[in-house]
């Protein structure tokens, strides 16, 4: 890959957050090009989910700067966050399990048909599309109208993402998607960001498991206590160092030490 | 749907037919309504399901299903009323005493009695969303506040609980048919001129007409259905009470839809209540008593979910017929009336639980 040369998606340079005394992040820079899955890692309380957060205008900055496309952002909400190709999905409160994939596919965004007030929800568009998105992301539905309830915990995140993609992100970030998935589910998830990122979405995505992030990352970058570690490229580090890194370096040499190289 | 789906397998498509049966909401509903038929086929005088006797229960379930119709959208939004009964009493009033004492006419009368419920409604879903507490608690206070409301301006106005005279402020405006007496009557006299339908000796038919509350149920539970599963409105609906916070963060305005729907059951409530003044000519403090446990049964037993997200509204129609075919059906039969409130809760049981096997059912199956 040869980042250098194009030009990053999104840019985020020294963004702070404070929640009154409590300093969430303190001065962390990180970037995603088109096509790249860069990892954010880090252990819990990190600052990992307060930083895509700001990312995707949840929450607003204290201090730093957002660029996209040369242009400083300012988002006000996570609408506004949406609407500038920024698309978030959340590990619990990605679907609702009682409404069909058609409908949560469509959430918000219903197309619609026919004259007002007669207007209908275009159920034929809805549920040709949210087929055809699906299969491309490698799951055949049985029906549109099958309840998202009695899909798997990856082909919900499956829905989400195909969604995200769908209408039109440009940076996907995903929270911590496989941690509550068993093994297939995972790497059927693994799978979707593959595609995802060939597709030219830049995608970030969140773990605090270093094989899940090695197996699809290009770039990876460690948050300790609200501050960057670094961030390596893909080649650039072996899994051991960036276990190293996210636990902290000092203490898991020292761990290591005393269990005997077990770890 | 699409006739050129991705994937024609037959033998799955059969699997989603019945599936997608089971899927419906209202399917539970449905069963009870056959099963209710039956009973009262086996031990009702027959005269019940003649045509006065179905009138006779389709009147009360549509009183009854309007109600349930509004009260079911807002469950499936995730919101409780338990001040419509109230409501009906308030709205009442808010539209006698106008009439009554004001000398307003019948028209404005029915229009404030309206704007008193949009504002009642409004009130009622701004201070669940503001302050986040259980509608379920909301609501409770107010079915209090509006039935005591009531009260002390009936006893203000009139010194009774009673406001009387309904009928001779209204006269004879073409408002008064819209909202009582029967519908069609032309039809049924043909029908009778025919031999099609009995008759009394004199020629006229038994039954002269459609009770005009049993066309604004049927109209409205069909409006009400078609706005919640074909509409981008009725997917909001859903949305709203099947996870707000996912909803919110895929841009539902979660909270407009959440008001509109506190509106409409309070509109919904006032429908009954000018149904009702114009009806008896009167406007009481007690009128609509414990009709919110009952919009809420029928609701239930049509397949809403307590929790929300879940449910029909051709469902609580179904669950309002049977209220009112079990509630003037034991007059048909042997029973004695006090039995009426031992089947509803037992009926209310079994739908619950009839229910929660189905959609568990139809969840779990990969
Ligand atoms: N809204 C908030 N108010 C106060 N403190 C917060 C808030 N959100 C996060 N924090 C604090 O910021 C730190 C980072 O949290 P978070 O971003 O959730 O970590 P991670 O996602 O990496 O586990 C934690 O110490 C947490 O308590
Ligand atoms: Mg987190």
């Amino acid at each position: 890959m040869s980042e250098d040369t194009r030009k990053p998606v999104i840019e985020l340079v020294d963004i702070e957050k404070h929640f009154g005394a409590v300093i969430a992040l303190a001065g962390v820079s990180f970037s995603v090009y088109p096509g790249e899955c860069h990892c954010l890692l880090g252990d819990n309380g990190a600052g990992k989910s307060t930083f895509i957060k700001t990312m995707s205008g949840v929450h607003q900055p204290t201090k730093g700067k957002i660029v996209m496309d040369g242009k400083n952002m300012n988002f006000g909400s996570p609408r506004a966050g949406m609407e500038a190709g920024i698309a978030t999905v959340y590990q619990d409160l990605a679907m609702i399990p009682l409404m069909s994939v058609t409908r949560n596919f469509w959430m918000g965004r219903e197309p619609q048909s026919g004259f007002w007030p007669f207007k209908n929800m275009d159920f034929k568009k809805a549920d040709e599309v949210t087929m055809s998105e699906m299969a491309k992301m490698g799951i055949n539905l049985r029906e549109p109208g099958q309840a998202v309830g009695t899909l798997s915990g990856g082909e919900r995140q499956t829905v989400a993402i195909a969604r995200a993609v769908y209408f039109g992100a440009k940076v996907l970030i995903l929270d911590e998607p496989t941690s509550a998935l068993g093994v297939r589910q995972t790497s059927n998830v693994l799978a979707t960001v593959d595609k995802v990122r060939k597709s030219g979405v830049g995608v970030v995505f969140i773990t605090h498991n270093v094989r899940h992030a090695l197996a699809v990352g290009d770039r990876f970058t460690v948050l300790n206590r609200g501050k960057t570690l670094g961030t390596a490229k893909r080649g650039e580090i072996t899994p051991d160092e960036l276990q190293d890194m996210m636990a902290g370096g000092q203490e898991m040499a020292q761990l290591e030490g005393s269990l005997g190289g077990t770890v | 749907m699409s006739a050129d789906k991705p994937m024609a397998d037959e033998r799955l498509a059969k699997v989603s037919l019945t599936k997608s049966l089971l899927q419906r909401p209202e399917v539970g509903a449905v069963v009870g309504l056959i099963a209710v038929i039956l009973f009262f086929t086996v031990y009702a005088d027959s005269r019940m399901f003649s045509l006065s006797g179905i009138m006779n229960f389709m009147e009360p379930a549509a009183q009854l299903g309007i109600l349930a119709i509004a009260a079911a959208l807002l469950m499936v939004g995730g919101e409780f009323d338990l001040s419509i009964g109230s409501m009906i009493a308030f709205a009442g009033i808010a539209l006698g005493i106008p009439l009554v004492l004001w000398g307003w006419p019948l028209s404005l009368s029915i229009l404030f009695a309206f704007g008193v419920a949009v504002i009642t409604g409004a009130i009622n879903g701004f201070i669940v969303l503001r302050s986040g507490l259980p509608s379920f608690i909301v609501t409770l206070a107010f079915l209090f506040i509006l039935r005591g409301l009531t009260l002390v301006s009936l006893k203000e106005a009139t010194g009774t609980t009673q406001l009387r005279g309904v009928k001779e402020a209204a006269g004879d405006s073409w408002l008064v048919e819209m909202f009582s007496g029967d519908a069609f009557e032309g039809a049924f006299t043909w029908l009778a001129n025919m031999g099609w339908i009995d008759t009394f000796k004199n020629g006229t038919p038994k039954v002269q007409g459609i009770p005009v509350e049993i066309i604004w149920f049927v109209v409205l539970a069909l409006a009400a259905s078609w706005l919640l599963t074909r509409t981008r409105f009725g997917n909001w609906i859903f949305a709203a009470g099947g996870d707000p916070i996912a909803a919110r963060n895929v841009g539902v305005p979660v909270n407009r839809v959440k008001i509109i729907l506190f509106i409409f059951t309070a509109m919904a409530a006032t429908l009954v209540a000018t149904i009702t003044v114009l009806e008896f000519g009167t406007a009481d403090a007690s009128r609509g008593l414990l009709k919110e446990f009952h919009a809420i049964i029928a609701a239930v037993i049509g397949g809403c979910l307590l929790t929300g997200g879940y449910g029909s509204a051709i469902g609580a129609m179904v669950g309002a017929v049977i209220f009112g075919m079990v509630q003037i059906g034991i007059t048909y039969t042997n029973i004695n009336l006090d039995w009426f409130q031992v089947f509803m809760g037992a009926i209310l049981l079994i739908a619950v639980v009839l229910n929660n096997w189905v959609r568990n059912k139809a969840m779990s199956a990969h």
